[in-house]
């Protein structure tokens, strides 16, 4: 391993700094990214072992503190009703995540004009289309062309099947005449670029298996390491150095056995999700920079947004898909936009959730009392298995300054490197749009035959989406970097996760932040010679 | 030997007491079937499971047990928990799941964890006692012309333009 000056850092192998990667390979320069976790192996993912949902509370668990890998950092979250949910290593959080892949609107882009709310994006819906389309090649975005919820857009490979639970909902969303469509999802529908064709595991949210779902470590990555990308695996960055003229000159990282090491480059690229990237600034202080590096506006870690989550789950008197397919399966739009007549702004998507496994099923019971202790356990249980389908609302979260990912004052990684605290306050606007999501989603699962249902708003461990802390803007004095991901105080450092957001629509970010990522990159590209004016 | 030593390995966490009180509640929790053909959590193989996975908590269920088991001393005229009579049991039981504190909310966890992955119980839901991998499920397509009202409807997207 040399530390030898190279041309691109980037930290963070998730999904953006993947994407990245890859497109920023065809220039030939040298490119190294530091990661902190490991490569995983999907030969012991747990939908290999019949404990695969146990190891959703040890050591796949969607929270760091659960976790507790040596590739992980902590984070405090205890000031927050939602914690942070992630996952450190190749492939960052797509490991983890369900493969939910929509894109943005048109109208996402533009709330301050449209609805008077936030701010609208330096950048719209047409600059990233034809990204968003050679991601989706590169992902594989299976889904079916049509949905009138968004402009005409391809569709990669067929959607996921129905299924009971699809069927069954969507006949109750079509009795209350409302909008649903089959999800878009990176999740392979057919065999794709190497990966095998979904086989319905029922567990992709602790990694899969398979290979069908999309995670960056098995599509982005494999390309951009033969295009010769350096990937070095257990290297914890602790602070971005910068010289006498604001510029970054390399990074500070600690290795396996916590050797430190200073890698020299011409370019840094921060790839570390809404709460990593701002620790990782906030941490590099200097007499230049001494509230931290890219902050001299002071919003470097502000504005972070979540998507408040509504469970809204239904018991049916039939079967359903249960424990079998991925959980992807339909979503609606029919309440994304503003309508004045509600009390709120803005909107959501329901996300069906296609149904749950046996423990899954059982803790579900146990908890809310409807499966009891005792001799009855057996027959109660059983009126449950495999007849729970429903959906999540996810909503959208607007920037608000006092929310915010800053240094916590004690507590440190395995490296002694200080860790981020969540100061996360739900909103009024955020309180009235779960309330609402939730008496719809009631009437949807009643609608469609729901016998009895269960609901939970916000969902407490739902912080999956991280975004905001480093905003995107033409304004230096509002933003962090400008409209192509470049720092405004630092001009060879760029930010290319979720972290640049502007606001948060009412979807699930991976595909924006990849598609943003190779905006940004085809951009450096365009600009080259003169990237630092 | 007993059975019980023979399947548990030195190292595993709690007292013997400790244990007898673990058994006896999680039976309480999930009790065997004679209807459904199902062990109960206090089967032998699904016990060791339990306390091994249990492993990490040692602390959190020494402190729970011990405070079921004096409950039972002082509602019981000094006859602790696994000594209860059925009756006293079930009524005990009753209480304690409609109390559950964090260390009674991870012991059902455990107990729902470990006792759904056991192949008997698996079988008596009509499931094959495997992993989803490499198997994996078949799921019916589903269908397609439900979509018919949705198309029918036409744009709902917001235009951001004029």
């Amino acid at each position: 391993m040399s530390n030898d000056p190279v041309d691109i850092l980037i930290i963070g192998a998730g999904a953006s700094g993947a994407a990245l990667a890859w497109t920023l390979a065809e220039t030939r320069m040298r490119i190294v990214c530091l990661e902190q976790g490991d490569w995983l192996n999907p030969a012991e993912y747990p939908s290999a072992g019949k404990d695969w949902e146990s190891r959703q509370y040890s050591d796949f668990s969607i929270s760091p503190n659960q976790r507790k890998r040596i590739t992980d950092y902590p984070v405090n979250d205890q000031d927050s009703p939602i914690s942070v949910a992630n996952f450190n290593g190749v492939g960052g959080s797509t490991i983890l995540y369900a493969g939910h892949y929509p894109r943005f609107h048109p109208s996402d882009f533009r709330v301050k004009t449209l609805d008077n709310v936030a701010d609208d994006w330096p950048l719209d819906y047409t600059d990233l289309e034809p990204y968003y389309a050679e991601n989706d090649k590169m992902m594989g975005v299976s889904g079916l062309a049509g949905d009138p919820a968004y402009p005409p857009k391809p569709a990669v490979m067929p959607p996921l099947p129905l299924g009971k639970s699809g069927q069954v909902l969507g006949k109750g969303f079509n009795a209350m005449g409302w909008h649903w469509w089959p999800s878009d999802s990176a999740i392979a529908s057919t065999t794709y670029d190497g990966r095998d064709k979904c086989a319905n595991l029922g567990a992709c949210t602790v990694g899969c298996a398979q290979g069908a779902k999309a995670s960056s470590d098995i599509t982005y990555w494999p390309h951009a390491i033969r295009a010769g990308v350096e990937v070095r695996t257990r290297c914890r960055v602790r602070e971005i150095s910068v010289n006498e003229n604001d510029m970054a000159s390399g990074v500070t990282y600690y290795d396996v056995d916590g050797n430190e090491h200073f890698q020299a480059a011409e370019v840094v690229v921060l790839a570390c999700n809404g709460v990593g990237t701002p620790r990782i600034l906030l941490n590099s202080v200097s007499n230049r920079f001494p509230n931290g590096l890219a902050n001299r506006n002071g919003l470097v870690g502000k504005n972070l947004m979540f998507h408040p989550y509504a469970s809204i789950q239904g018991i049916f008197d039939q079967p359903l898909d249960g424990y079998m397919g991925p959980g992807n399966c339909i979503w609606s739009q029919q309440f994304y936009e503003t309508d004045r007549s509600r009390d709120f702004v803005r909107g959501f998507t329901y996300e069906i959730t296609r149904g749950r496994g046996p423990v899954a099923t059982a803790l579900t019971g146990m908890f809310s009392g409807r499966i009891p202790w005792g001799e009855e356990h057996h027959q109660r249980y059983r009126e449950l298995f495999n007849q729970i389908t429903g959906m999540v609302a996810i909503c959208e979260d607007l920037p608000e300054p006092h929310n915010t990912v800053s240094l916590d004052p004690e507590l440190k990684d395995s490296d002694g490197i200080p860790a981020p605290k969540i100061t996360y306050k739900l909103s009024d606007n955020s309180r009235r749009m779960l309330d609402y999501a939730v008496d719809r989603g009631v009437e949807i699962l009643e609608a469609a035959g729901a016998t009895d249902v269960m609901t939970e708003a916000p969902i407490a461990v739902g912080g999956w989406h991280l975004m905001g802390t480093t905003r995107m803007g033409v304004d230096p004095e509002h933003s962090v970097v400008n409209e192509w991901g470049r720092s405004h105080d630092v001009r060879n450092l760029f930010v290319v996760d979720g972290s640049i957001f502007v606001t948060s629509a009412g979807v699930n970010p991976t595909r924006t932040i990849q598609a943003l990522s190779l905006y940004i990159g085809d951009t450096m590209k365009k600009r080259l010679t003169t990237l630092f004016d | 030997m007993s059975n019980e030593e023979t399947l548990l390995a030195s190292d595993l966490p709690l007292s013997e007491p400790q244990r007898e009180i673990l058994r006896t509640l999680i039976g309480s929790i999930i009790p065997a079937s004679r209807d459904y053909g199902a062990p109960g959590a206090d089967d032998p193989l699904i016990f060791k499971d339990i306390l091994v996975t249990a492993r990490s908590y040692t602390d959190m269920f020494e402190a729970g047990l011990e405070d079921i088991d004096q409950q039972a001393i002082r509602d019981h005229d000094g006859v602790g928990f696994a000594a209860l009579s059925e009756t006293d049991r079930r009524a005990m039981a009753e209480h304690l799941s409609r109390t559950l504190n964090p260390f009674l909310r991870t012991l059902v966890s455990i107990t729902a964890q470990c006792y759904y992955r056991d192949d008997r119980v698996m079988q008596t839901l009509g499931m094959e006692p495997r992993p989803p991998f490499p198997k994996g499920f078949t799921i019916e397509e589903g269908d397609w012309t439900l979509l018919e009202p949705v198309r029918r409807r036409g744009k709902l997207y917001r235009d951001v333009d004029g």
